[in-house]
């Protein structure tokens, strides 16, 4: 699979924009970076390509191995972080420790994809969860929300592994192809992307190059905005 | 909250208070048809204001041909050109929905009293 560069995130909110024509373009406001590349793996050194990225100060209540870690790399302790998987030992030999990468490696029109952690629902039945349609609610249906048949009786008499059943809903990391970037404010460090993002506000994302898309097709994409 | 703000400022208009629920006005809505772009005007009550910056939206009502129409309109839209009121009325409630039920004399509302105070543009 296609690996592409990207920046650490924070939700922070939607809203809406005017685009040119007028008319009003649903919005995802991400604080993102400005990120410090701590380490860079490479494939003959440990097995895989990738850069390590730093993201949000932190001040308060740092450990002593991490401050220990920020120390040797020589920037100030950071929050959070990350490994993004590059494709190629090049692209990752790019990238040197210390230094920061921020919204600007982006541009409006561009298609990016976004991943974040789903907010959690708790145990939810099967309606909600795999979107059974359930029963009648009335006329003596006796049938509403319930699993109803989960297989088939004396063979095999077990459940095929896998089942849809009710349980525990998000909470999952979850990734949003081919989002346009709609706006950049990089002194802000912000990004508009159009449309929803995983996760409750504040919550982490990452917002990384599109993986699925040609050169073509961004090109497109970024010439048309 | 605060970068939303920020993202929002530089699309706020500035000519865009200075009315409210229950007051006449006339707006100027860009119409774009085949090439040319025009301006078409719809002249109704107020009956709603709600949300805050760019996702602020407001409707209004008219009476057309003896059918109601309502329309909202976002109100920083660049579509619109402007909001002019043409006749402040007095009302009670922020939200007009009563006025649905309503037809002809029943309708109408009281014209706002207060002269002494200036326009204030929010």
């Amino acid at each position: 699979m296609a690996r592409k560069e990207g920046l650490i995130g924070r939700k922070i909110g939607m809203t809406q924009v005017f685009a040119d024509d007028g008319n009003r373009v649903p919005v995802t406001v991400i604080e993102a970076g400005p990120c410090t590349v701590l380490g860079v793996r490479t494939k003959g050194a440990h097995g895989y390509d990738a850069i390590q990225l730093g993201f949000s100060p932190k001040k308060k209540n740092v450990s002593k191995p991490s401050a220990g870690f920020f120390k040797k790399v020589g920037v100030p302790v950071l929050g959070v972080v990350r490994e993004i998987r590059l494709e190629k030992t090049e692209k990752a030999q790019a990238y040197q420790v210390g230094q920061t990468l921020s919204v600007s490696i982006f541009e409006p029109g561009e298609l990016v994809d976004v991943v974040g952690m789903t907010k959690g629902k708790g145990f939810q039945g099967g309606v909600k969860r795999h979107g059974w349609y359930g029963g009648d609610a009335t006329h003596g249906s006796m049938f509403h929300r319930a699993p109803g048949s989960i297989g088939a009786s004396s063979d095999p008499s077990r459940v095929w592994p896998g089942h849809h059943l009710p349980g525990r809903m998000g909470g999952d990391r979850r990734t949003v192809l081919n989002m346009t970037v709609v706006r950049i404010f990089p002194e802000q460090n912000l990004v508009l992307v159009g449309g929803a993002v995983p996760g409750a506000t504040g919550g982490l994302v990452l917002v990384r190059k599109s993986v699925k898309t040609t050169k073509a097709q961004q090109q497109k994409a970024t010439s048309s905005k | 909250m605060d970068a939303i703000r920020i993202v929002e400022a530089g699309q706020l208009k500035k000519d865009r208070g200075g009315f409210g629920p229950g007051d006449t006005v006339r707006v100027q809505v860009k119409v774009v048809e085949g090439e040319k772009e025009r301006t078409q005007a719809f002249e109704g009550v107020v009956i709603r204001k709600r949300g805050e910056g760019t996702r602020a939206s407001f409707t209004v009502r008219r009476i057309s041909y003896g059918v109601g129409v309502e329309r909202t309109f976002p109100l920083q839209s660049p579509r619109i050109e402007a909001v002019q009121v043409i006749r402040r009325g007095q009302v009670r409630r922020s939200k007009l929905y009563y006025l649905r039920g309503l037809a002809g004399k029943a309708a109408r509302l009281k014209q706002k009293r207060a002269v002494l105070v200036p326009q204030s543009d929010e």
